[in-house]
């Protein structure tokens, strides 16, 4: 499948995943489960950072408009999008790593630790920016620490079994023959 | 010139960041004003298609509960039947006009209409319901919409042909007017964003007897839903602190986790009623320019 396709296909699947499943487990008033900005972090290195955030915006306004009030996923997603590469030229192990794969997965950061910090920190910033424009009525700010810190920690066992059942083929590419 | 040519160059990805994220904003904060922008209708109409085919597969899946709640509906209905009561006096005597059938027409006020609901959100804070179905096309924004069993679930936002977005008492802007049925007091019924189900009640003063498991109904004060549809009952009672009011905590009488079909009201006294408050505000206007 060529990248192209490929990511169309996987932006369909994670918005219906993420509204026809995830929005209705209740789980508790406190969690709001999340899954689908994991798109965001499967896009490839090499991708500009400019359409990084387009396809951020893109996504989030996917799913803003099933929840019929656009603007705060699509924010949330833009952020993420905005940070990820600076994330990966601090987590990358060594020089040229982006260059030998396609894009972030626990084999090319170089094991399931700084993957995980990878993931952890974009999620939180994910939910954080979003419960936080949420809340800007509602004003409760240990409701707002506790929803974030919950629904990231949820959010990331989902990743984990998401990385563990669709194992992604990741090419060592290399120049030097 | 250069300069800012070669700034923006520089800068490009931060700029282009603040843009995207100023316009998200401007999308929160002005949509609930302006929802008949063009972003809404043409969303509407493809996300509404999809859910519409969801919403079959999970329909089916609780015909059960849904079932159930007809029958209780079914079972309200016979019990306000003529014949269940028993009146021993002659007024009630039955006698078959001989005018035509539909003289009672012309004093309708309201008119119950049913559509499908294909979409429900009960997890945000920001919660909306699409309605589907052939009478959708004679909806029109600020109607009120009730469940099966005769409970208050929302009003509608906005109508394109075939969906009509509703906003479910679960939102965070929803304000609707309520009374308790047993001492006559009306207050606004809103919602904090945290439990589905559980609402609250503020603007009662600490001089009214409050108990638990007192029903809470619309107050009729609008257009919008007629006298006496029901809205919850009373779960606990807390007094502020600073004001001389309660603030009550309602448990809704409609059960957010199960809407599969809906009735909206059309209330024809409505737009009569709109037009003179039009009216005499734009008197008012006009009265303290001059002053």
């Amino acid at each position: 499948m060529s990248l192209l396709v490929k990511t169309i296909v996987r932006f369909i699947l994670f918005i219906l995943f993420q509204f026809y499943v995830l929005d209705k487990i209740q789980l508790h008033q406190m969690v709001t489960p999340y899954l689908y900005f994991l798109f965001i972090l499967w896009l490839p290195f090499k991708m500009k950072r400019g359409w990084l955030m387009l396809m951020g915006f893109a996504l989030g306004f996917a799913l803003d408009s099933f929840r019929h009030h656009p603007g705060f996923h699509a924010a949330a997603c833009v952020l993420i999008a905005y940070v990820r590469p600076f994330l990966v030229n601090l987590m990358i192990p060594q020089e040229g790593f982006e260059t030998n794969y396609e894009a972030p997965s626990v084999k090319s950061m170089g094991g399931l630790l700084p993957y995980m910090i990878f993931a952890g920190t974009l999620c939180l910033l994910h939910n954080t920016w979003l419960f936080l424009l949420e809340a800007w009525q509602f004003g409760n700010v240990w409701y707002f620490v506790v929803k974030t810190l919950l629904s990231t920690a949820v959010s990331l066992v989902l990743i984990i079994i998401t990385e563990l059942i669709f194992v992604r083929k990741q090419k060592f590419k290399t120049n030097t023959i | 010139m250069r300069n800012i040519f070669l700034f923006i160059r520089r800068y490009f990805n931060f700029l282009l960041f603040l843009l995207l994220q100023v316009v998200s904003i401007y999308f929160i904060v002005h949509y609930s004003k302006y929802h008949q922008a063009m972003f809404g209708n043409s969303a509407n109409k493809i996300t509404g298609r999809v859910n519409n085919e969801y919403n079959k597969v999970e329909y089916y899946f609780r015909l059960k509960r849904t079932n159930d709640s007809l029958v209780k509906a079914n079972e309200n209905l016979y019990n306000k039947l003529r014949m269940d009561f028993d009146v021993p006096d002659t007024v009630s005597k039955t006698v078959i006009d001989t005018i035509r059938i539909d003289s009672l027409l012309q004093y309708r006020n309201y008119i119950y209409l049913n559509s499908k609901v294909v979409s429900n959100s009960i997890t945000s804070q920001n919660n909306f319901i699409v309605l589907y179905g052939p009478n959708v096309r004679k909806f029109k924004p600020q109607m009120g919409v009730i469940d099966v069993n005769n409970s208050l679930m929302g009003t509608i936002m906005e109508v394109n042909d075939d969906y009509a977005v509703v906003m479910s008492m679960l939102h965070k802007d929803s304000r609707i007017d309520g009374k308790i049925l047993k001492t006559g007091e009306t207050g606004t019924v809103t919602w904090d964003g945290k439990t589905p189900n559980l609402l609250t009640l503020s603007g009662i003063p600490k001089s009214v007897k409050v108990a638990k498991g007192d029903t809470i109904i619309t107050s009729g004060s609008s257009t919008v839903f007629p006298r006496g549809i029901m809205i919850g009952r009373v779960e606990a009672v807390y007094s502020e602190k600073s004001t001389s009011n309660y603030s009550i905590s309602v448990r809704s009488a409609t059960d957010f986790y199960n809407l599969q079909y809906a009735y909206t009201i059309i209330n024809f006294q409505q737009e009569p009623v709109e037009k003179i408050l039009e009216k005499v505000k734009k008197q008012q206007e006009e009265g303290n320019i001059k002053k």
